[in-house]
């Protein structure tokens, strides 16, 4: 592939993704949202970044990704709901799944 | 800007860090990945300063690695990112207007907005955003040169449970809006829905799906304002 198809794939990315970036900012302002519609935007914000955890978690080219990483991600779960260091969590889950590998599961 | 470094406490600089920090060591791999299936350092500088979101990144590189066409590259990337559309309606006020608006949405990525949704009161919310995303403004970019530098020299990113770390990040930063009830079940069901679909159909997708879990919030709703 030339070098200049590249470069106009990458803009064409990059200039959708920021025209996806900078519409949700422009239409907020647009309109005045009342407070439980407010509400339901963040419960639907909080609902995507957890899709984006679970698949990326348990997947891996539409595929199960294997049980060691879905392992260390649930050990930093638990970590984090009892308020550990966001560090401390964060290493065990890399950890875990490392280690998971080292003693042979997938 | 000033503002932003008042309201920040050492807690929450702390937790940038280490959101920057984690987030700079998938973009080594990341960078390994690129240069290791031959392409040539400057595009994933280019993608991770322009683009700045690693799952679409991942994705492009990968089909145009597998000899993909472009424009099928484009739009598998663009899916992955359509959900940056609804996260701006949610993080609106703390992007703010004019040229506030015009770099504070490109900084919008899934640390930054999940670190700010956590936070108590608006001015941390809009602390967090900010420094959030320019930490991984310089992180992402600084990780995946790095990578594609040392290539191979990189262990695979399993064997160090790379992998493992990208979603107890998000998974770590999003816990406290989870301490809401009707938040856990919405997120759940959608979870379940994201997973069942991936085999199914396109990256993206899957999580678009997931906001049907706004349901469980939605059908309750009614009974709550007839009290």
């Amino acid at each position: 592939m030339s070098s200049l198809t590249l470069v106009v794939a990458a803009a064409a990315l990059a200039l959708g993704t920021y025209a996806f970036r900078l519409s949700g900012p422009m239409l907020a302002h647009r309109i005045d949202l009342p407070e439980r519609i407010r509400e339901l935007i963040d419960t639907a914000t909080i609902v995507l970044l957890l899709a984006v955890v679970a698949t990326t978690a348990f997947t891996e080219a539409r595929q199960f990704a294997g049980f060691a990483r879905p392992l260390g991600v649930l050990v930093a779960g638990v970590l984090a709901w009892r308020r550990a260091p966001f560090v401390l969590t964060v290493t065990a889950a890399a950890a875990v799944a490392a280690g998971a590998r080292l003693v042979g599961i997938p | 800007m000033r503002s932003i470094w008042r309201t920040a406490d050492r807690g929450l600089i702390r937790d940038v860090a280490v959101v920057s920090l984690a987030v700079a060591l998938v973009a080594v791999s990341y960078g390994a990945i690129a240069v290791g299936s031959g392409f040539p350092l400057w595009v994933p500088l280019l993608l991770s300063v322009t683009v700045l979101a690693g799952s679409a990144e991942f994705l492009f590189v990968g089909i145009l690695a597998a000899g993909g066409g472009p424009v099928a590259a484009v739009l598998a990337g663009l899916l992955v990112n359509a959900r940056h559309l609804p996260f701006g309606l949610s993080v609106a006020d703390l992007v703010g207007t004019g040229w506030r608006r015009l770099v504070g949405s490109h900084l919008m990525n899934d640390e930054s907005v999940a670190l700010a949704l956590g936070q108590r009161d608006p001015d941390r919310r809009r602390a967090a955003f900010w420094l959030c995303g320019l930490g991984i403004l310089l992180c992402w970019p600084a990780g995946a040169v790095l990578g594609g530098l040392l290539g191979g020299l990189v262990a695979s990113p399993e064997q160090l449970g790379l992998d493992a770390m990208f979603p107890a990040v998000l998974l770590a930063v999003a816990v406290p809006a989870l301490r809401r009830a009707e938040v856990r079940r919405a997120a759940l069901v959608g979870c379940l829905i994201a997973l069942l679909t991936t085999p199914l159909l396109p990256p993206g997708l899957p999580v678009l799906l997931a906001l049907a879990g706004l349901a469980v919030v939605l059908i309750k709703a009614p009974g709550r304002t007839r009290t």
